[in-house]
Parts: C-alpha cells; sequence; structure tokens
C-alpha cells in the first residue's frame, strides 16, 4: 500500500529526515518509535503533503500512485488520514458542518452521493458512542475548548467517520487517562481490516499493549535504526533508546545498502 | 509563460468581480462640474417643487463653505488622492425620459441588465414577496408589487415620485435625522442628490412584503448621490434590502449616499444591505468610493436594526447609527466587512442614547486580506438623562495573511452612571495549521477559508433575510477567492 524510498526532507532548510525506507502493506500495524526530535512527526507531515516540508530526495507510492505529487486534500481523499500531535482548534465552525464537509468531500471523490444532515447526524452519533464522545461535542467549534484528551478522541472519532485507508496516528496515546486510553484503543481497533493499514507513532509500549504491531521501527536523526516485531517496542521501553544508538552505525550501513538497491544501479 | 499568467490573471478578475460589465444604455448626462446652476439643472430635470431647490441650494452654499474651510474630512483610517469636485458630472439618467407606468415600458436593455446581476425585475414582480426599486445611475428605473403595496397603504417608490405625489410627507421628514450640515458628503449629497427610495408605513401596518431597492452605477465620470427616507409611523414594521454594484472602470468613481430612518413609537425598521460596488483592481486601480451617511432615529419603544455586507468598493466609510431618542428603544448593528487586496474600509457605527432604558448591541466582523486595512470606529455615548441605558458591543476581526491590518477605535461616552457598556474585542487569523487540518480531513483551501469565514460571520448571517444570506455568503466566497496562499 505505502512504499517509502529513501526519503529525504528538509524544514527551513534544515535537513530533517536522511534517507527513510518504509514498506506498508494492506493490513499491516507499524509502529514507529524514537526519541524526541528524531523526525516521526516530520515524517507523519511529509506524508500528507503539509506546507514547508520539502522533500529533497527519495520517493513515496501509495496505492501505485505518487504520492508527494498529491495536494494534501487529494492525499486525504485517496484514503490518507493523520491523527494529528497537536490537533488545531478552529473557532466559529461547528464540529458536525466541518465533519460533514470532509465526509463529502471524500465521498465526491469516489463518485458516491453526498450524506444529507440526517444521515450524517445518525452516523456520527452512531461512531461517537464507539469512542464514548458525549453527542454534544458535535455542536461544539472544531477542538475550541476540548481537553487535550478530548482532542485526541476527537481526531479517532474524526478516523471513525471518515474510514481511510491509511491512518497515521501521531501520539494519539499522549494526554491520554488509562480510560480514555482503553476506549481510543478500542476505535482504533475496530477499525483494523485486512484492506486497512496504520502507522502508529508512539513513545510508550502502554499504546503497543492495546493495539498490536506487526512491526516496529525506531527512528534516530532522520534515519530508521532498527525494524523489529512487537518484541523490539519492549525492549525500547524496557532499555531506552541508547543501546540501540550504539548499534545504529550497523543499522545505518544496512539501511543504506537497502535504500542502494532499491536507486538502482543508475544512479 | 508569461502569456498564461496573463490569461490566469484575466480569468480570475472575471470570477473576482461578475458585476463588471457596462451596459450600453444611452443615457442623459449633464457636464461635468458643481455650482448651483447644476443644481439649478437637476431640480428642474426632476420637475421638484421650490422648496425642494432652495433645500438643496442652502446644501450647496453650506457645502461650498465646509469645501473652502476644510475639504473633505481625513479622520478615517483610509487614504486616497484629494477628489477634484469638478470633473464629476452630478447627473446621469437613462435617456428615456418618459414617466414609466409599468415594468412592460422599461427598456429592455435595462431590464437585461438586472437579469444579469440576478434580479430579474419580471420573475421577482411574479414569484417572489420582494418589492423592487431599481436604481440605475441614481434614477429608479422601475417599482414592482406598487398596487399591492398600496391595498395596504404602503408607499415605495422612487424618491423623485415621491417628490411629485407625497410632497407633504417628503417635506416632514427630510433632514430630520441627517441634517443638511450633518457631514462633508451628507451636505454635498443634500446638493446633488438625484434619485432613491422613499418608503412610508403608515401607523399600524406591517408591511407584508420585504421592500428592497437595487441600485447600479452604470455611466462613467458620474458620481452617484442618492437618498434614501423610510419612514414608519406609529406601530409599523417594515423589512428593507438594498443591494449595490457597479461595472469595472479604471478611475474611482464617487458615491455619496444618504439614508434616513424615522422609527416612530413603537414602530420597527430592519434595514439590510449587501454591499458590492466594484472594489477596484488587484493593485488598487478603479472601485467605488463609498462615503455614506446612515442614520436612524428611533422613538419610544421603537427598533432599528441594521444588518449589512460589506465586500465591495475602494474605500468605505460609514457608520449606520441609530439616535435613541425615546425611551425603551432599541438600536443593533450587525456588520460583516470584508477588504480584500488594496481595499480600504473604514466602518461602524454611532449609538446614541437619549432615552431612558434604551439599549444597543453591536456585533462587527471584519475580514482583511491581501494587503488590505481595515478600521471599526464606533461610538457607544450615553447620554445624562439616559438612565439604565445598555450596550453590548463585539468587535472581531480575522485576518487572511501577514500583509493586512484590522484596527479597532472604540469611543466609549457615559454620562450616566446607572449604564452598563459591555464592549469585547478579539483578533484572529486563518492560520496555515488551520487550513492545513481542513485540507487533511480533505476540503479544499477554499472551502476551508469559506467554511471558517463564515463562521466568523454567522451571528451576523442570520440577521440577514434569508435569500439575501445566500447571496451574502455567495459573495463572500467571490470577495476572498485567492486570498490565502
Ligand atoms: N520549522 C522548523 N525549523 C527548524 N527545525 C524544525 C522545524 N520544525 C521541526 N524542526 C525540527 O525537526 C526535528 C524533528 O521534529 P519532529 O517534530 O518531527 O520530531 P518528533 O520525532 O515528532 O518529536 P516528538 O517525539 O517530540 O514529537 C526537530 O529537531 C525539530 O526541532
Ligand atoms: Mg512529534
Amino acid at each position: 500500500m505505502l512504499k517509502i524510498r529513501n526519503l529525504h526532507a528538509q524544514v527551513d532548510g534544515k535537513d530533517i529526515l536522511k534517507g527513510i525506507t518504509l514498506d506498508v502493506k494492506a493490513g499491516e500495524v507499524h509502529a514507529v518509535m524514537g526519541p524526541n526530535g528524531s523526525g516521526k512527526s516530520t515524517l507523519a507531515c511529509v506524508l500528507t503533503g503539509r506546507e514547508g516540508y520539502v522533500v529533497t530526495k527519495g520517493s513515496v507510492e501509495f496505492e501505485g500512485q505518487d504520492l508527494l505529487a498529491m495536494a494534501p486534500e487529494e492525499r486525504a481523499r485517496e484514503g490518507v488520514f493523520l491523527s494529528f500531535q497537536y490537533p488545531v482548534e478552529i473557532p466559529g465552525m461547528s464540529t458536525a458542518y466541518f465533519l460533514k464537509a470532509a465526509v463529502n468531500a471524500v465521498r465526491k471523490h469516489h463518485g458516491l452521493d453526498a450524506l444529507d444532515a440526517m444521515d450524517f447526524l445518525k452516523l456520527a452519533k452512531e461512531k461517537a458512542k464507539l469512542v464514548h464522545m458525549d453527542e454534544s461535542f458535535l455542536n461544539r467549534s472544531v477542538n475550541e475548548g476540548f481537553s487535550g484528551g478530548e482532542k485526541k478522541r476527537n481526531e479517532i472519532f474524526q478516523m471513525t467517520m471518515l474510514e481511510p485507508k491509511l491512518a497515521i496516528l501521531d501520539e494519539t496515546d499522549s494526554g491520554l487517562d488509562v480510560d480514555a486510553l482503553r476506549t481510543v484503543s478500542e476505535g482504533v481497533n475496530a477499525m483494523r481490516s485486512p484492506e486497512r493499514a496504520m502507522i502508529v507513532i508512539t513513545h510508550y509500549q502502554r499504546l503497543l499493549d492495546h493495539i498490536k504491531a506487526d512491526m516496529t521501527h525506531v527512528l534516530s536523526d532522520g534515519r530508521i535504526v532498527k525494524s523489529g516485531g512487537p518484541e523490539l517496542a519492549l525492549e525500547v521501553e524496557a532499555k531506552g533508546y541508547g543501546w540501540i544508538a550504539g548499534d545504529s552505525q550497523a543499522g545505518h550501513s544496512e539501511l543504506a545498502k537497502v535504500a542502494k538497491a532499491v536507486e538502482g544501479p543508475a544512479s | 509563460m508569461s502569456k498564461s499568467t496573463e490569461a490566469s490573471d484575466f480569468v480570475d478578475q472575471q470570477e473576482e468581480y461578475k458585476y463588471g460589465f457596462f451596459s450600453d444604455i444611452e443615457s442623459d448626462v449633464a457636464p461635468p462640474g458643481l455650482n448651483e446652476d447644476i443644481v439649478r439643472l437637476i431640480s428642474s430635470k426632476k420637475e421638484e417643487p421650490e422648496w425642494m431647490l432652495e433645500w438643496r441650494l442652502e446644501a450647496f452654499r453650506a457645502w461650498e463653505q465646509m469645501n473652502a474651510r476644510d475639504g473633505e474630512p481625513r479622520w478615517a483610517q483610509v487614504k486616497f488622492p484629494p477628489i477634484d469636485y469638478q470633473a464629476i458630472s452630478y447627473y446621469a439618467a437613462p435617456k428615456d425620459k418618459k414617466t414609466l407606468e409599468s415594468l412592460d415600458e422599461v427598456d429592455p436593455e435595462l431590464l437585461a441588465t438586472f437579469d444579469k446581476l440576478g434580479i430579474s425585475l419580471n420573475e421577482q414582480k411574479r414569484l417572489s414577496g420582494v418589492a423592487v426599486d431599481a436604481v440605475f445611475d441614481s434614477v429608479s428605473v422601475a417599482t414592482t408589487f406598487k398596487g399591492a403595496l398600496a391595498d395596504v397603504g404602503v408607499i415605495f417608490c422612487s424618491f423623485s415620485e415621491a417628490l411629485r405625489e407625497h410632497p407633504d410627507l417628503v417635506r416632514k421628514y427630510l433632514g430630520t435625522v441627517v441634517p443638511v450640515r450633518d457631514n462633508f458628503y451628507a451636505t454635498l449629497n443634500s446638493a446633488v442628490f438625484s434619485d432613491g427610495s422613499f418608503c412610508y408605513i403608515p401607523a399600524g401596518v406591517r408591511c407584508p412584503m420585504e421592500l428592497s431597492t437595487y441600485f447600479r452605477i452604470n455611466a462613467a465620470n458620474t458620481g452617484q448621490f442618492e437618498r434614501t427616507l423610510i419612514v414608519a409611523e406609529e406601530g409599523a414594521h417594515v423589512s428593507y434590502l438594498e443591494g449595490c454594484t457597479a461595472p469595472m472602470r479604471d478611475e474611482n468613481q464617487l458615491h455619496a449616499a444618504v439614508v434616513e430612518l424615522v422609527a416612530m413609537p413603537g414602530a420597527n425598521i430592519k434595514y439590510s444591505t449587501v454591499q458590492n460596488w466594484y472594489p477596484g483592481d488587484k493593485d488598487g486601480k478603479g472601485g467605488i468610493y463609498n462615503f455614506v451617511t446612515k442614520r436612524g432615529k428611533c422613538m419610544d419603544n421603537a427598533k432599528i436594526s441594521w444588518t449589512q455586507v460589506e465586500t465591495g468598493s475602494a474605500i468605505t466609510w460609514k457608520y449606520p447609527s441609530v439616535v435613541l431618542q425615546g425611551d425603551n428603544s432599541v438600536g443593533e448593528f450587525y456588520s460583516v466587512a470584508v477588504t480584500n487586496n488594496m481595499q480600504q474600509a473604514d466602518t461602524g457605527t454611532k449609538m446614541v442614547h437619549l432615552g431612558k432604558n434604551t439599549k444597543s448591541t453591536i456585533i462587527s466582523k471584519g475580514i482583511s486580506a491581501g494587503k488590505a486595512q481595515q478600521s471599526y470606529r464606533g461610538l457607544v455615548q450615553i447620554s445624562p438623562k439616559a438612565e439604565n441605558a445598555r450596550n453590548y458591543s463585539q468587535c472581531d476581526s480575522l485576518l487572511l495573511g501577514d500583509k493586512c491590518g484590522a484596527h479597532t477605535f472604540p469611543y466609549i461616552d457615559v454620562r450616566n452612571a446607572s449604564a452598563q457598556v459591555e464592549h469585547e474585542a478579539s483578533t484572529s487569523k486563518i492560520g496555515e495549521d488551520q487550513l492545513f487540518y481542513c485540507r487533511q480531513r480533505g476540503l479544499s483551501e477554499e472551502d476551508a477559508v469559506s467554511m471558517i469565514v463564515n463562521g466568523f460571520c454567522k451571528e451576523v448571517f442570520k440577521e440577514l433575510p434569508m435569500e439575501f444570506a445566500v447571496e451574502a455568503q455567495a459573495l463572500l466566497g467571490i470577495s476572498l477567492e485567492g486570498a490565502v496562499g
């Protein structure tokens, strides 16, 4: 579904991503971990097309299409969803109005009829229950005055409404209390399907206790320095990142080889 | 490369101001210049009574003094070169001079023009419950639904016609709210106004339909000086709408209108405006100078409500006001003002509390984009006798991009200790992060902007009559096209 090849990206002229190669297949859940400032959110921004994130090298293919050539809204309509690390407040725009427009933009893109207000509300109430959100937030402005946890829940609620093919969850667990963590995880798990893939960015194993990842990657200084199964996350939790950093040279050269092979002899 | 850029600019322009067409209608234009003879010419063209001419001449002499002494007022936060008042023509009328008995006699080209504006006079006449007075280059060309209105005693006609048919009514109220010497532009208007609308709602009558006037400036190098007078007698109710457009022209055109509202005891006047005069091009070339005086007077228990959506004009200078003279009277001002590119606006309101238990509400929403500058200027005055007066003001500014500006100048003058005056102001910006958030959910940037802007304005839009609210939203979209990014 998603093929990232030797991706380099800059922000404000500063190299942040320094050669990321990653394959995510339909049905898989990949956990991405890594110290603060290692580039996890940057990767999410590059994949979703945020302005100011300049790709200097490499490619990203999504469902056989050149993802980097698409505008942010096209990517969203094609099924790429980002649960923001810091969800944005939009004063004056009700959540229901906003989300109805979003759902219908995606439906239109796929040649489906727009949902009318009744159908939309019915669906929204159903999905809100899934993440234990009070319906009243539908009438409130998008994220305005929401608590940190409510904002994250709202992200997952939107995900269940939009039913993306690829969901990128950027630290959706941070700021959640134990119960909220469970309901959010349930919401995410309910979305798991053989057609859908997820990239779960997190610092903590506790999320991965609820959401079982197929693969774990550790990002450091803009590179994936280690990849492994679910056990890697446990190791990170137990030992921190230091031991990987020591090992990172090996990780580097291995990945460098992969990147070379991908780039091919021509370059 | 450069070719295609030009082409897209051209297309953009078409999109930006779709009302910028010029109608090829023969018109009767006075030579440029302003003097007593011109004032006399206007008055005689309109076959006015003698007192009207005297009134105009008094205004003209007052204006000459003002002009010689101080020139045009310069206190507003707008910049423009001195206006050459002798280069403007003060009268233009579609040539067809004879009085029109019905719509069927209106020049077909003229009807086509109003059709283009989305105001089909024929259609309106048949279908909707809105009576329309169409003013083309300062002259009223058609008023619909006169018959149905006459049945309940409502007078709705052009100002000239009112002077012919109801001179005593006009004479009784003209200048009672905005006196001849009120201010530079109002005084100029008093001297040279050419037409406008007159509405009279008799005591106890609820006007059975919305009354509306569409103003269109067409001729080049002419000023437009229309005059509107609305009188609601005791207990009467009326809702009035005005819409304005003008063709795209490279030179600036002056529009200096005066609107007077008289709300007798217990009367209720709702006055809504969708102003879309040509704003000039991206570089600030051309566009209308909209220097307008609008004021209403409320007697006991009366209410006047101004609602305006202003997207046009190169410069807007207007402060629809309410003088709350009677006890328990209510004044409201709901405004959305949009300035994009090089547009400038200095707009707001004045609420003058004279009576006891008077109440006023001000909701002002300013949106600035491009390099536009916008100021809110509002006066809340509580006089010593205004026991228990209350005012609530809320002024919000929304900025798109970082080259535009918003300024707020509240003047609060309280001379009675029992007054309650509240003022809230906010400035926000449509940020890149908000737009990205919307786009990440599948919305286009234009849709995101228009949704955010509509959310910002909704308190004002909900005050507009239904059909105007839809038009206003569409206008906002057009005015802000390409404003972000
Ligand atoms: N506008 C910018 N200018 C310069 N550096 C930036 C800019 N934006 C981000 N960075 C830097 O890019 C690096 C990666 O940031 P990113 O937000 O991707 O980290 P992260 O892995 O998501 O961290 P966290 O775990 O704290 O969320 C950081 O060093 C950050 O300071
Ligand atoms: Mg981050």
